[in-house]
């Protein structure tokens, strides 16, 4: 299989472009200019220069040799996290913003989780010198109080979005209704492989770096692709990035989601947001809150792409627990002397976890962000119980 | 086109050849005593009457239908129990169920399509669902005899207006602004535009809604207009104290506005 672009926006079943039709124009204009800049070789020259000189690319692949003996196997990170912002998303963003100053639009409008996404854009933006709304759950906002302050340094309004669950779901309708009223001037700088038709494709291929990059890494390390590539998935961009460098070879891919937020694991097909995925949905239909300690991966919904690998039995997908997670975050942090961002914590806690499953494999894992913006919340979780780990027998 | 209009396009054109103007207002499903304030609505002179089946993530909704959605779900509603009750109105005009895509696809689109039919349901109106979209729907809907209302944007070419017309039935709800449902000081200059613009291109009722909130934005728009739809400012009356009796009141000054 290879991951061509979707005929008619549609993985298989999934996909396609449920929007008001007030947006139908600006996803079809979108999706001629992503598809003529693609083909560019002055937009691609553009953009490499920024990810190389900007935001630090390539980013290493660091293999894990302590850990790796702990666990029995052979771990390798590709390390999204040494990325300028923190994290995998600044390649999607560079390339969406560079296309909303080729479309003429001078803001950009985006959601975001645990702010990683907000801060890249609003990091874009400054680069660029566009305006920058940014719209994010009031829960978020206390959670991940230091990427909000960030996002205003960098020059980006940020508004709560106070409606239903009040996190990463919610400020999605937020920034799609904003995006309904000012649809001529601004672009949806969207963070995820999810949302309409050209969304799904075009934030895929803004990340397939990632997964270009790992494979030749992969191959000059060890002559070969690794057995198993495994990320985490909220929305799934990070997952996809890395699985498109590998899809068409052997490797077994393993997307991980936070068992609250399982879309995959515990959802049905459903529309929101722009496309046809699986959703966490109750039986009337109306779409569940996820929970998870991850604001970045606490959505219900996943991208499309993700569904139609799942459904093809081309990648699978594990669901693991906070608790796991949190000592993932432990473990790597006290091995390696690399500190995570929760989120790439739920793909190192399935391989914790699968050890046995895994021994004496190669395991390529994204890490996709960098665990700044956690450390507090994990100050509050493992200081306050007393469970820091190095700290045994210790008082506080 | 199909031979014969159905139920609820009959009722507008029927308006419409009387010389009068169309006025349809919509009332959130499960939102306090809904089915009074449908009962005072059509009392006080709706031709139509939208009905909307809550759903957690109304991206095309502003603050003011949002709410009216929070609280009908955290009472409990349900899909089947709007449809249900709506099987037991008998109020004398033509209703349409507003809701967004998920539900109907969830409910099974053939079950959702023949379900609307079995209550008396004349159309529904899916805002999430765009024409390049609506295929699947607008089969089962066709089949069971459901109404199937297209909205239509000011950001569409006129070509594009033209398809959304030749497929939708019922009327053609036009777009008054660019922006989500909710009143606005001024009635949008866009409003009159589109409803121009859609005048063009069809002969099916043109309605124009979102950003019509005041009997004097209706009157406004329905220089051109066929007719007008009404959300917010008659959800606010029932979000409020003056429940059904105030909705009377409201549709009430719209209708004369109209006349």
């Amino acid at each position: 299989m290879t991951m061509a672009e979707p005929v008619g926006g549609r993985f298989g079943d999934f996909g396609g472009r449920f929007v008001p039709e007030t947006l139908v124009p600006a996803c079809e204009q979108l999706e001629a200019a992503f598809r003529s800049a693609w083909a560019d070789e002055s937009f691609r020259g553009e953009l490499n220069q920024l990810l190389a000189d900007y935001a630090g690319r390539p980013s290493p692949l660091t293999e894990c040799h302590r850990l790796s003996e702990e666990l029995g196997l052979r771990l390798l990170l590709k390390r999204e996290d040494l990325n300028h912002t923190g994290s995998h998303k600044i390649n999607n963003v560079l390339g969406q913003a560079l296309l909303a100053v080729r479309m003429g639009k001078a803001r950009l409008v985006a959601e975001t989780g645990a702010g990683q996404h907000g801060v890249a854009t609003a990091t874009a933006a400054a680069l660029l010198g566009l305006e920058c709304v940014v719209y994010m759950g009031e829960v978020d906002m206390e959670r991940q109080a230091l990427n909000v302050f960030r996002m205003q340094l960098l020059g980006a309004e940020v508004r709560s979005a106070l409606s239903g669950s009040r996190t990463l779901k919610d400020a999605i309708n937020e920034a799609m209704r904003d995006w309904v009223a000012t649809v001529e001037s601004s672009h949806y700088c969207l963070g995820s492989v999810m949302g309409p038709h050209p969304y799904p494709w075009m934030v895929r291929e803004l990340h397939r770096v990632i997964g270009d990059e790992a494979r030749e890494q992969c191959r000059a390390l060890m002559g070969r692709d690794p057995d198993v590539v495994t990320a985490c998935v909220g929305g799934g961009s990070n997952a996809i990035g890395i699985f498109s460098g590998f899809v068409e070879g052997d490797a077994a891919l393993v997307g991980v989601e936070p068992a609250g937020g399982a879309a995959i694991g515990r959802g049905v097909p459903g529309v929101v947001h722009g496309s046809k995925s699986f959703l966490m949905q109750d039986e009337h239909g109306q779409v569940l809150e996820a929970e998870s300690i991850s604001a970045g991966l606490d959505y219900p919904g996943i991208g499309p792409e993700h569904s139609h690998l799942a459904a093809i039995g081309r990648a699978r997908y594990e669901t693991v627990t906070d608790d796991e997670v949190v000592a993932a975050f432990e473990l790597l942090s006290r091995t390696e002397g690399i500190i995570p961002a929760l989120e790439p914590a739920h793909a190192l806690a399935w391989v914790s976890r699968a050890r046995q499953e895994l021994a004496g494999q190669s395991v390529l894992l994204n890490l996709s962000g960098r665990g700044d913006k956690d450390v507090d919340q994990m100050m509050d979780r493992l200081v306050a119980d007393g469970s820091a780990s190095g700290d045994d027998g210790q008082s506080e | 086109m199909s031979a014969e209009p159905g139920p609820l396009e009959a009722a507008l054109r029927a308006r419409r050849s009387r010389g009068g103007k169309a006025l349809v207002p919509y009332l959130t499903g499960g939102l306090g005593d809904w089915q009074a304030g449908l009962a005072a609505a059509a009392d006080a002179g709706a031709d139509a009457i939208e009905v909307g089946i809550p759903f957690s993530d109304p991206v095309m909704d502003g603050p003011v239908i949002q709410q009216a959605n929070d609280r009908a779900l955290a009472g409990g509603i349900t899909p089947l129990a709007v449809l249900d009750a709506l099987g037991r109105l008998d109020i004398g005009v033509p209703l349409a169920v507003m809701t967004y895509y998920n539900i109907a696809f969830r409910f099974g689109l053939e079950r959702f399509a023949s379900v609307l039919a079995e209550q008396g349901v004349a159309a529904a109106i899916l805002p999430d669902l765009p024409l390049e979209e609506a295929g699947p729907w607008t089969e089962a809907a066709d089949a069971a005899g459901v109404e199937t209302v297209l909205l239509a944007a000011p950001t569409a070419s006129d070509e594009r207006l033209g398809r959304i017309c030749a497929r939708t039935r019922g009327f053609v709800y036009g777009v008054g602004l660019l922006g989500v449902t909710g009143e606005r000081d001024e009635l949008a200059s866009s409003a009159v535009v589109m409803a121009g613009r859609l005048k063009q291109v069809t002969d099916v009722p043109v309605l124009v809604g979102v950003g019509v909130g005041t009997p004097e934005q209706a009157q406004e728009v329905c220089r051109v207009a066929d007719g007008a739809v009404v959300g917010s400012a008659v959800v606010r009356r029932m979000l409020g104290d003056g429940g059904p009796a105030a909705v009377g009141d409201l549709v009430g000054q719209f209708r004369l506005a109209l006349d």
